[in-house]
């Protein structure tokens, strides 16, 4: 397998309740994400990419299917080993922000480090450092002590970002990241995740307006449970079945 | 996640709601803080009666007349040795008729006005008893000496004095010699007894003692006199601790029957020796401390189910930040820990918190209450760790609860 392959699911199905109520949320997906892409996945809501973004975060399991992420099979792993994968594999970044209340902005962008269980999260001065650097990062550096509810949408967004990439994430998953803010904070949130992208990192993010996922490079349409088309900005939008982009990732 | 994070998260959390937190504790505090005081109390009631029974002197055997048996009847008041229960010769006949006895002593308590010189005091402990008393009841003399057996039989009026009465009476001025006036009676104080102190609740230094006879004749009202005859209560037998304890309490009870003339089956006294005072208030004692091992075992029990219900609280109210931590990777367990670690914080800081209040309140209770208390170490460490279990079972069902919710749906929770 190739390096760069970030993640590969195969034949992706997440299925909702019982006999007759029974929802299939996903209905085999089949995708592939290399390293260093900056993608968007958009579609009506219950299309199913919400529960594909949960799935690629490993806050849930597919009910059947396989993926593979950063070359792990993680698809049929226990609660504590998905938490492991959250911590060190993944950054997750909410439309809603999900801080701590009542915490300040650099405790919150050290949470992660909290539970850090290889030992690489140092101790407190460098965990500190690495929490300042982040911050840095995302242009915070002076807002550091600042609570939640002291910070406006764009920065508390920029907070939940700094802590997506505490733990060197091999990807970012970003759901709605613009959904909550204004247009100009929502500019400014994207030039932020663009940067990240142009200095290597790997971007997943769902979106539902177009102008955000113009900053994609590719796009990826849902509806249904099925990918209905994934298609590189630009390019004139693809009309392949699943069945033809599983037989292409192959 | 390092254990001193997890203290520190769980502080946090407790301090957020600091009322909240301490009414729950409440429930742990007043269990703990019960616990410690009702022991205090029961190890101070103990030691009481402890030092009563080792005050009266070693190797002692009692005897007492049984008056449940209805001896009076019979052989009429003042008719000498009848069956009327136990008469002051018996003491008498046991000193010289029971091998292993080594000391016989027979005690009258009376209370009279003293005066000597200016100093007039009301109601003073006289107590009439024996020569044998000093070495029976571990009794030092100071100066002078003790009555004998002589003045004994020919009710000479002198008298002995405890060490805080002969200071009252003379302040610096040497008693011995002296005369004071009992009641109406003139007695010559031969002797000062060395300090003694409080034994259980009865101050030894502060009686007059003088020759049971004299009691019997001068300071017993005369209406009791008549029916009393030289009836006593209560024989202290010292024994030599070598003849078998056994030995001489059958010797004792055959020799009392023969002179009694009433049956072993039936007799008009009893025989217990200071181990059976013990065993009873041994007995006693274990029943008091089964009643408030309960009272202890209901509060801390209550107090467990503040814990946990204010916990299932915390957990509801903080589903958020359960997906928030373990979006960004706390597993189960970390969520697990975070919410015993406070369940536990709560029921130990309760639990010291009513150490302090218990210690406290055993030694209030001691000052005002005029209760004798004991703090007993083993009681602190009882009471701490109930208070650590009590937290960790009452904890475990909703720190559970949380480490099993959904991360998808504690995130959506508003």
């Amino acid at each position: 397998m190739s390096e760069k392959i970030i993640i590969q699911i195969k034949d992706l199905t997440k299925i909702y309740g019982m006999g007759d109520a029974q929802v299939r949320a996903l209905d085999g997906v089949s995708l592939t994400i290399e390293e260093n892409e900056l993608v968007a996945v958009m579609g009506p809501s219950g299309s199913g990419k919400s529960t594909l973004m949960n799935i690629l975060g490993c806050l849930d399991r597919p009910t059947d299917g396989s993926y593979i992420l950063a070359g792990e099979d993680v698809s049929s792993l226990n609660k504590t080993e998905l938490a492991i994968i959250r911590n060190q594999r993944i950054g997750f970044v909410f439309q809603s922000y999900n801080l701590l209340a009542n915490t300040s902005a650099l405790e919150n962008v050290m949470l992660p480090l909290l539970y850090n269980r290889n030992g690489s999260a140092g101790n407190n001065e460098e965990q500190k450092q690495k929490g300042l650097a982040v911050l840095e990062a995302v242009g915070l550096s002076d807002r550091i002590k600042h609570k939640p509810q002291e910070l406006s949408g764009g920065q508390m967004q920029r907070v939940a970002i700094a802590r997506a990439l505490i733990n060197d994430p091999v990807i970012i998953l970003a759901d709605e990241p613009t959904g909550n803010l204004d247009s100009g904070s929502g500019e400014e949130i994207m030039r932020l995740l663009v940067e990240l992208h142009s200095n290597g990192s790997t971007i997943v993010m769902v979106t539902h307006e177009d102008e955000i996922a113009a900053y994609a490079q590719r796009v990826i349409r849902f509806r249904d449970g099925r990918i209905e088309t994934d298609q590189m900005n630009g390019e004139k939008t693809s009309l392949l079945s699943n069945e033809e982009v599983s037989l292409a990732s192959e | 996640m390092r254990a001193n994070k997890v203290i520190q998260i769980a502080w946090k959390g407790l301090s957020k709601n600091k009322m909240r937190s301490l009414l729950t504790m409440l429930g742990v505090i007043i269990g703990v803080a019960a616990v410690i005081i009702m022991i205090a109390v029961s190890a101070g009631t103990e030691k009481t009666i402890e030092e009563q029974i080792t005050g009266l002197g070693s190797n002692l055997v009692f005897v007492q007349a049984n008056f449940s048996r209805g001896g009076f009847g019979r052989g009429g008041p003042g008719s000498g040795e009848s069956e009327g229960g136990l008469v002051y010769s018996d003491a008498d006949a046991i000193a010289e008729g029971v091998a292993g006895v080594t000391g016989v002593v027979v005690e009258q308590p009376s209370s009279e006005m003293i005066k000597a010189g200016e100093v007039t005091l009301e109601a003073v402990d006289i107590l009439g008893t024996t020569p044998d008393f000093p070495s029976v009841r571990d009794m030092n003399i100071e100066t002078g000496r003790y009555f004998t057996q002589q003045e004994l039989d020919r009710t000479q009026k002198v008298a002995v004095l405890g060490s805080s009465l002969a200071e009252e009476l003379f302040g610096d001025a040497p008693p011995v010699g002296q005369t004071v006036m009992v009641g109406n009676t003139k007695l010559t104080v031969v002797g000062v007894f060395a300090e003694k102190g409080l034994v259980g609740d009865v101050d030894f230094d502060m009686r007059l003692y003088t020759p049971i006879t004299v009691v019997f004749q001068k300071f017993t009202p005369s209406q009791f006199a008549r029916f009393m005859g030289d009836r006593v209560r209560l024989i202290y037998v010292e024994v030599d601790g070598e003849t078998p304890i056994e030995e001489i309490i059958l010797q004792i009870e055959l020799l009392l029957a023969r002179r009694h003339d009433v049956s072993l089956e039936e007799p008009d006294f009893l025989v217990t020796t200071q181990q059976d005072i013990i065993d009873t208030q041994a007995a006693t004692t274990e029943a008091f401390r089964n009643l408030l091992a309960w009272v202890a075992a209901v509060s801390l029990l209550v107090g467990g189910i503040g814990i946990m219900n204010i916990m299932m609280v915390s957990v509801t109210e903080r589903t958020r930040e359960i997906g928030i931590r373990q979006s960004v990777g706390a597993s189960p367990n970390d969520i697990r820990w975070q919410f015993l670690t406070e369940a536990l914080m709560l029921s130990l800081l309760g639990g010291f918190i009513g150490i302090a209040v218990g210690i406290g309140g055993a030694y209030l209770f001691g000052e005002l209450g005029g209760m004798r208390t004991v703090v007993v170490p083993e009681s602190i460490l009882l009471a701490f760790s109930s208070a650590a279990a009590v937290g960790i079972f009452f904890g475990f069902y909703p720190a559970n609860l949380a480490a099993q919710l959904d991360p998808i749906e504690a995130l959506r929770h508003e």
